[in-house]
């Protein structure tokens, strides 16, 4: 059985639209496929990942033109739906930025500050990233 | 009217982190406005024009390399220097020598060329404008 691991993920839009996603996210997602147990705890400007409806045109220099750019909400509600992979956001990390629960993708649950140290003890490891 | 000379100086290497996006966006517009460009690639952005970069799929995707279409930023500076010669201006882009050698990418996209910050400091003398880019 794969050891639980909570990941705390904090960095947020670090080169996103050169990788077409959150690196984290996406190795989350393929350690997932390989057997790991994951959640995910969003933090800090990490919670905007769960804003529903968010997305970007694609970079363009000169002719060359991005197809493919991150949609990070999209990718959030695929840990949740395809991956089975919890996710979390920080209640007040997203109320210091006025966002509404209702505005996240289906399936984030909020998690008060107070209470991330608890969770600690139900996790075999803790990744901050 | 003369042409304007923009110089920008870059630190950060592909792939890690959102300065290099708007970078380029930047470098589109001076283009597009056939600006004069100078690139002084330092450290990790020494690695921007390396020539065998290479896409590759997205499996949590579940798409393809074509499908993916993964930006590469060889493609971006291939792509900066042409639109600069479409628009009558030019692009000097110069890769740090010391730093392309450290990190073995000693291989350029055509129209680029290894420097020194000898280049950057005449490049200084030689520009309406200069714009650093740091690393964090």
């Amino acid at each position: 059985m794969a050891k639980k691991t909570l990941n705390i993920v904090e960095s947020a839009y670090r080169a996103v639209m050169e990788e077409q996603d959150d690196t984290i996210l996406w190795l989350l997602a393929a350690m997932q496929g390989a057997g790991a147990e994951h959640t995910v705890v969003l933090r800090g400007n990490a919670v905007n990942y769960a804003v529903t409806g968010q997305g970007v045109a694609g970079l363009r220099v000169g002719e060359w033109k991005q197809t493919q750019a991150p949609k990070m909400d999209r990718d959030v509600l695929d840990l949740i739906e395809k991956r089975k992979i919890p996710v979390y956001v920080v209640a007040e990390d997203l109320a210091d930025r006025g966002i509404e629960h209702s505005e996240l993708v289906p399936g984030v649950q909020l998690l008060p500050r107070t209470a991330l140290p608890g969770l600690f003890n139900e996790y075999a490891l803790v990744s901050h990233w | 009217m003369s042409r304007k000379t923009l110089t920008i100086a870059l630190m950060d290497p592909p792939y890690e982190s959102e300065n290099l996006t708007t970078a380029f966006r930047i470098l589109d517009v001076a283009a597009r406005r056939g600006y004069h460009i100078n690139v002084f690639a330092y450290e990790g952005a020494a690695g921007l024009a390396f020539v065998r970069q290479t896409p590759h799929p997205n499996p949590v995707h579940g798409k393809d390399v074509a499908e993916e279409n993964h930006p590469t930023t060889k493609d971006q500076v291939a792509a900066l220097l042409a639109e600069a010669e479409k628009n009558g201006g030019k692009v000097d882009w110069v890769n740090c020598g010391m730093c392309v050698d450290e990190r073995g990418v000693n291989e350029f996209v055509a129209g680029t060329r290894r420097g020194s910050p000898a280049d950057f400091h005449a490049f200084v003398e030689a520009s309406d404008n200069v714009l650093v880019i740091p690393t964090k």
